[in-house]
Formats: C-alpha cells, sequence, structure tokens
C-alpha cells in the first residue's frame, strides 16, 4: 500500500542555516514571522510547526558569536499564540527536560493542547552542560547517562501527570453544583523526582499531546522506541535513512508497540528551481551565503580549539594539528569532538582528495539531508524515500524566514497531492487525527 | 475638582470572581478550559478601552471542594493565545516566581509582549503553598519574607534580562557580515541571595522595552514594582497601600455586583452566598452601575490609588454592567478616557518607555 507522507516544517530561526543577508528574509523574531510560517504550512495541509529552542546564545572565542542569527522568543509563548491564527496545524516545541520541572512542562504543554483544541507537541530534549546552566536556578549539569535517566523519568511523570484527571472528573454539573469530582492524586517517587499532589488540568483533547524525540545515540533510539511518538532524526542518504529506520522500528517491538507508533521525520532542506540544473544552481549560491569566510573558520576552530583566522578560506586546510589540551572554543548549539585529531585527520585527506579549499571542505561537512530539483523532481524524491523506508515523512527546514517555505506549499505540495501520497483535507481536529 | 481619569483593569478568572459564578453563568463549565472564552472577555474589556485584563494562575490546583471551579490554564499561554486577536488591550498574567526559572519567566513574557505588539504585563506572584511546593520537590515552601524577597529578585533579574538587549542590536550588516553588534548585548551577571543567572537574554529586548511590572503590594515585604495591586478591603488600609509605593501606579481591587437597582443587586450577591458562602477580595461593591461610577472616583480621590484592579463576580454578566455602564459613566464624568489614545500598555498607564539600564547609547 502507498505511504502516507507526514510533512512538518521547522521554522527558520537562529544560527547558521538560513540566509539572512537575502533581501527577502524577514524577522526571526516578530509574532508575524511566525504567522505567516505558520499560515502557510496550514495552507499546505502540513502536519506540525516545529519550533527549536535555545537558552544560552552561542559563544566563540569567549565572545557573543554575531556571524549568525541571533536572538528568539520563548517556545511555549509562541506556540499558544499561534493557537489562535491556526485551526488544524499541530505545534510542536522543544521544552529542555533539564533546566525545567515536570510540573510545569506538562502544565505548559497540556495548556497548549487545550488551547489549541488539541494541536500540542512536546520534543523532549536534555540539555548537556553547565555553561548552559549558568541561566538556571539548576545550574550544574548531568552526565549524559544521567540525562537520558532524568529524560525518561521525566516524560513519564509528565504522563502520570497528563493521565491524573480521569474522563468525567470535570462534571461542570450546574443543577447539582458539581463542578469537578475530586482528581486522582499523583505520586511519583524516583531516583529524579520526588513529588506529589493533584495536577491543575483535565485531560486534554488528545489525552496525551504529542511527544517528539530528537536524538540519535543508541540511548535516544531506545528512548524514543519506548515513548516517543515521532523521532526527530538526521540522515544524509536514502541507505543511511534506511537504516536508521529499521533499526529504531526494530527496537519497538521490545515495548509492546507497532511499528507505525513511531513516525521517523528526519529535518531535511529543500532548494527549488524551475529545472534541476537551476535548482542545483541555487542550491550551491545558498550553501555560499549560509558558510560565509568567518563562518568556515569559525567551524573549523570548533575542532581545531586554535585561532585560524589568519587562514585562507579559499585556501587548504591548516597544516597544524588540533590543540589537545585546549578548552572548547565554541560554545551552545555545537557538537563538541570526543577525538577532534582523529577528525581532521579525515577532513584533511578528504580535501585533498576532492581538492576541496577550507571554505568548501565546510560546506561539505555540514551539509544536512536536502532535496534539490524541479518541484516534480523534489516530490518524486521526497515520495522515494518514504515509500522505500527511509522515513515517514520530513521536517522541512527553509533557508528563509519566514517566506521560505512558501514556494514549497504552492509548488511542492500538488505534486505530492497528485501522487495521491498526501493530504488535500485535515483528517480531524487533533494533531493525532493527522500523524496516525 | 475635576478627577484625575482612572486606570482600569479588569480580572477575567474563570467564571467570575464568585465561587458560584460558574453555576449562574451563561459559560459552560469546559469552555472555561478553551481560549475562546477568556477571548470573548478580553474583547469586551477592549471595546470599553479599559487598561487591561488580568488572569490569575498559580502552581496548585485551587482548594475548595467540587462545588467550586477547580483547575485552570497557565495563564501566561492563556493571554498568548488572545494576544493576536485582540489589538490595545493589556494582558497581564499572574506568573510565579517561587518555583519557576527567571529565566524564562523573562522571555515567556517578553514573547508575549512580541505577539501583543507591546501590551505584555507580569503580575509577578510568589508560591508560598505546601502544595505548590510537592509539585516541585525541590525545596519546602518559603516565608513570607524570604519569598517577597525573592519575588522582587526574579522581577529585578527579568528587567536586567529584558535589558541585555539594545534596542538596536540586532545590524544584519551584510558589508562585514556581522547580524548582530555585540558590544549592544549585555551579560548580566545576576548574583542574588536566591539565584544566579549569567545572560544576556535569548530574546531581544521586548517591544515596550519593559512589559510592565506588576506585584500585590499587602504584604509588608513586598517591594514596588510599575503598578502595585492592593486587595485591602477598607478605604484606610488602601490609602495606607498607596502611600507604601509613591513612586508606582497603585491600583485598588474591587469586587463587584451590579444590577440594574440596588435590592436587585443584593439579591444577586445574596443568591451566590446561598450558593456558596463567600467573602469578596478587595472592596467589596454591590449596587448600580451609576453608583461604582460616582463610587471610583471618589474613593480614588480619598485614597491617592491611580485606578482600580476590577473584579466581576459573575462573568459575563457583570463585565457587560461594567463595560456597558459603569465605563460610560465614567467617562461622562470625565473620569475615564473615552478611546485608547496609544497602543501599548505602558502608554495606556501613563508609563513612560523604560530607559535601558546596560544601554551605552543615549536614548537606546
Amino acid at each position: 500500500m502507498t505511504k502516507q507522507i507526514k510533512l512538518a516544517a521547522y521554522f527558520p530561526g537562529v544560527n547558521n542555516t538560513t540566509v539572512w543577508s537575502d533581501p527577502a528574509s524577514g524577522s526571526q523574531i516578530d509574532f508575524a514571522s511566525f504567522e505567516h510560517l505558520a499560515r502557510t504550512a496550514e495552507r499546505g495541509k502540513l502536519d506540525f510547526l516545529f519550533l527549536a529552542e535555545g537558552l544560552r546564545l552561542r559563544e566563540h572565542a569567549g565572545k557573543i558569536l554575531d556571524t549568525d542569527v541571533v536572538g528568539r522568543p520563548n517556545t511555549t509563548a509562541v506556540l499558544a499564540a499561534l493557537s489562535a491564527v491556526t485551526t488544524h496545524l499541530g505545534l510542536a516545541g522543544t521544552l529542555s527536560s533539564t533546566f525545567n520541572e515536570p510540573y510545569e512542562v506538562a502544565r505548559q504543554v497540556a495548556s497548549i493542547d487545550h488551547l489549541s483544541g488539541g494541536r500540542a507537541a512536546w520534543n523532549v530534549v536534555t540539555s548537556p552542560d553547565a555553561w548552559t546552566g549558568q541561566n538556571f536556578r539548576r545550574g550544574g549539569f548531568l552526565e549524559r547517562e544521567d540525562r537520558y535517566a532524568r529524560a525518561e523519568e521525566f516524560l513519564a511523570t509528565v504522563r502520570e501527570l497528563w493521565d491524573s484527571w480521569q474522563p468525567g472528573t470535570l462534571l461542570g454539573d450546574k443543577e447539582n453544583g458539581v463542578f469537578a469530582r475530586d482528581p486522582g492524586k499523583f505520586v511519583h517517587s524516583g531516583p529524579q523526582f520526588d513529588i506529589h499532589g493533584e495536577f491543575t488540568l483535565p485531560r486534554t483533547p488528545q489525552g496525551q499531546p504529542v511527544v517528539i524525540q530528537a536524538g540519535d545515540s543508541g540511548e535516544g533510539r531506545e528512548f524514543a522506541a519506548k515513548a516517543a511518538d515521532v523521532i526527530f532524526s538526521r540522515h544524509g542518504t536514502l541507505e543511511d535513512g534506511q537504516a536508521f529506520f529499521h533499526d529504531v522500528k526494530r527496537r519497538l517491538s521490545a515495548y509492546g508497540r507497532e511499528p507505525g507508533e513511531l513516525l521517523i521525520m528526519p529535518a531535511a532542506a529543500f532548494v527549488l528551481g524551475d529545472t534541476d540544473a537551476e535548482a542545483a544552481e541555487r542550491a550551491r549560491e545558498i550553501r555560499y551565503q549560509q558558510v560565509r569566510p568567518a563562518t568556515a573558520i569559525q567551524f573549523l576552530e570548533q575542532v581545531w580549539s586554535r585561532d585560524l583566522s589568519a587562514y585562507d578560506v579559499d585556501g587548504p586546510l591548516p597544516d597544524i594539528d588540533p590543540d589537545p589540551d585546549a578548552a572548547p572554543l565554541t560554545w551552545g548549539r555545537v557538537r563538541h569532538e570526543k577525538d577532534p585529531a582523529a577528525l581532521a585527520a579525515k577532513w584533511r585527506a578528504l580535501a585533498e582528495e576532492k581538492k576541496l579549499s577550507i571554505r568548501e571542505l565546510v560546506i561539505e561537512a555540514t551539509a544536512r539531508q536536502q532535496f534539490v530539483g524541479s518541484p516534480a523532481t523534489v516530490a518524486g524524491a521526497i515520495d522515494e524515500y518514504v515509500q522505500s523506508d527511509a522515513a515517514d515523512g520530513f521536517v522541512l527546514a527553509p533557508h528563509l524566514t519566514p517566506g521560505g517555505l512558501d514556494e514549497f506549499v504552492e509548488k511542492v505540495v500538488p505534486h505530492l497531492q497528485e501522487r495521491g501520497v498526501f493530504r488535500t483535507e485535515y483528517a480531524g481536529p487533533t494533531l493525532r487525527d493527522q500523524l496516525f | 475638582m475635576v478627577s484625575a481619569e482612572l486606570h482600569l483593569g479588569v480580572a477575567i478568572d474563570g467564571a467570575g470572581y464568585h465561587p458560584a459564578a460558574w453555576r449562574v453563568s451563561a459559560a459552560e463549565p469546559a469552555a472555561l478550559f478553551t481560549s475562546g472564552h477568556y477571548l470573548q472577555y478580553a474583547k469586551l474589556a477592549e471595546a470599553a478601552s479599559l487598561d487591561f485584563v488580568t488572569l490569575d494562575d498559580s502552581l496548585a490546583l485551587q482548594s475548595g471542594g467540587e462545588e467550586v471551579v477547580r483547575g485552570r490554564l497557565d495563564a501566561l499561554l492563556t493571554l498568548s493565545a488572545i494576544a493576536p486577536v485582540t489589538s490595545r488591550i493589556g494582558l497581564v498574567p499572574t506568573v510565579t516566581t517561587t518555583h519557576t526559572e527567571p529565566f524564562h519567566v523573562s522571555t515567556s513574557v517578553a514573547t508575549l509582549d512580541y505577539a501583543s505588539r507591546g501590551r505584555a504585563g507580569v503580575l509577578a506572584v510568589p508560591s508560598r503553598t505546601d502544595a505548590e511546593a510537592a509539585h516541585f520537590g525541590r525545596r519546602p515552601a518559603p516565608a513570607e519574607a524570604a519569598a517577597e524577597a525573592e519575588n522582587a529578585e526574579v522581577l529585578d533579574v527579568v528587567t536586567r534580562l529584558w535589558d541585555s538587549w539594545e534596542d538596536d542590536a540586532i545590524v544584519r550588516d551584510a558589508a562585514t557580515g556581522r547580524f548582530i553588534d555585540r558590544d549592544k548585548l549585555h551579560y548580566v551577571d545576576f548574583e542574588g541571595g536566591f539565584f544566579s543567572v549569567k545572560g544576556p537574554s535569548i530574546t531581544p529586548r521586548p517591544p515596550q522595552g519593559h512589559p510592565v511590572t506588576a506585584v500585590y503590594g499587602d504584604s509588608p515585604h513586598a517591594v514596588a514594582a510599575d503598578l502595585v495591586v492592593t486587595r485591602a478591603d477598607h478605604l484606610d488600609a488602601v490609602r495606607a497601600a498607596a502611600a507604601r509605593f509613591p513612586g508606582a501606579k497603585v491600583l485598588a481591587t474591587v469586587s463587584i455586583v451590579l444590577a440594574e437597582t440596588a435590592q436587585t443587586a443584593r439579591d444577586r450577591r445574596r443568591e451566590l452566598d446561598a450558593l456558596t458562602p463567600f467573602e469578596p477580595v478587595g472592596l467589596s461593591f454591590v449596587g448600580t452601575p451609576a453608583q461604582l461610577a460616582a463610587e471610583l472616583p471618589r474613593w480614588a480621590a480619598e485614597t491617592g490609588v491611580a485606578g482600580f484592579h476590577l473584579r466581576p463576580a459573575v462573568l459575563p454578566d457583570d463585565l457587560d454592567l461594567l463595560a456597558g455602564e459603569v465605563v460610560p459613566a465614567l467617562r461622562a464624568a470625565g473620569a475615564f478616557r473615552s478611546a485608547y489614545r496609544g497602543e501599548t500598555l505602558r502608554e495606556h498607564l501613563g508609563l513612560g518607555r523604560a530607559v535601558n539600564q546596560y544601554a551605552v547609547t543615549p536614548g537606546a
């Protein structure tokens, strides 16, 4: 049977994924930008809009990074506001399980589910470091193992809270004066949380808002297989995607779940053109705008932990090795390499083999999944990935804020609909209605 | 003497302030968990050009038995959900400050300000119940003095975080490749008695610079904010509260039961109390719209408050009378403006644009 494709829209906010220097690039802060993207996504009948979260501004070499897009609003408040200007679109946001408490997150996500009539989703993430913790009462950080332990227990606790009002608790019997019966008391006692009491909200329209998990490690995959509805992944090729898909779906049975109960949705950029050749040229230009000279050097410095500003971005990679003893040069939203020397050697070999300059190497090394071509080509490629079980769908990451999704909705969605693999009408009022 | 123009905020909680309100209100109980319920009242308040609406909140279920309204939506998120579909009314949610992260408080209120294009406020309230402490499990409920001190500290750091981006920090200078001018971003390096926060905020300075900050001012330990709401229940105590906060706009809470005749109003009150006995919060008014319109300017003159925080007994009934009859009568007496004069809540309240404590650029 032909699989139906799931599609979400990522709000192109901070970092270097957008092209802020493009004249068509608008504010990443003003609510009008969020409204524009949400309305476009809903016009295209997309499943949900997805917001990331940042909890501290990125720094490089001791200074706030000034070359990329910086600054974003609070995730939950934006989603709640978007509930007013949309009717069917799912509203998904990332909320850290490290710098929040279960009662608070349960209440915020449940509130958004009520306010939106059943369209809320929560992307559960962990936050890694004491550096981010400097903005929070909780302060310190958790070791990697403890982060997942906390995340798992956090999610389980949130679900206990969501479930604590039995259906029928809210009675609203004006005649006899019974507003609500006593809701169930929750008691959670575990290694991470020892809390008890009563939740402040009735069961939400979805019962359980949708849970998304992002993360690629073995622990992350296991966590998703056990507890998530959607996994937000990142796999470049068809083969990688299929391997990930099969690995994660295989893990579900251990938890008594069917393969269809966890949707795999990698992030994907897209570049369209009237012809495939035109799109390819546009894609090349966009990558060069995303990886400007300063960005390329900063990216390399993340691995080398050295000042590389004297190097020519159009020249070869540095012949010196990464500083093995230096503290990380960049903080926030970067992966700190466990073995910088090995990575540097790998990149140097790659650059020599393909004759890549520093900038070209960074462009290649930081490439993400992207669909490039005419609308028909892109629709065909997305469909192929989904039909061949490399994904259940994609979280589309436009490179322009807020109008970058417009042409996808206008040009690609109709092709998908003609192929019979994407909805022409929403299936029901809730996000779960669209997804499952 | 022509009385000064009053500031008026109105509470739109649940089905009204009276615990029996939900039984006599036309609103269905399940509607209390939808945004449409609150939007309808915010629009009524906006049509009357009131300064703002408030929504209470707490991190625990309301006390009381099965006969009272229990359960509520997150207030800040509820007002966020009505922000894009209203245009002038100020939006002032209660945000609890004891168990939450000041950093999140700062960004969420700033975001409400963005979503409403400059109409956000925040009523910062400490959590002092054992129930709330048990929902978080990290610390016992604080004593009053400590809770108020921490509340003031949260407002302090929240304000610093709003200022941590100067208004013109985003430069988008393609020539130099700089998206921001990082000299216009500031670490707040806040070290208080209860927590520390590094900063800067992740959210640029909100449209009002500072969304309007508000506190309840009845605790002897309370520290002033832009607005101070007193829930004192007689005029002498209201006068004392106003005198305690000379730099703030002090508003007195008035719980209202209105009807076309004084006798009908008293009957309404009696019927509500017969369903669920209750002592209202703040000053209590039971009578006709004309009487209330006569009392408010007199009370303001006697006590020195800048205006009132009105709590309708039943929604929408008492709000309808407030908007439809009290406000026109106040206007006729020159005690209330006839239309909004500005776009933002600070403008409604006559608060100047907030000065940025970190800005090196004059006027920024």
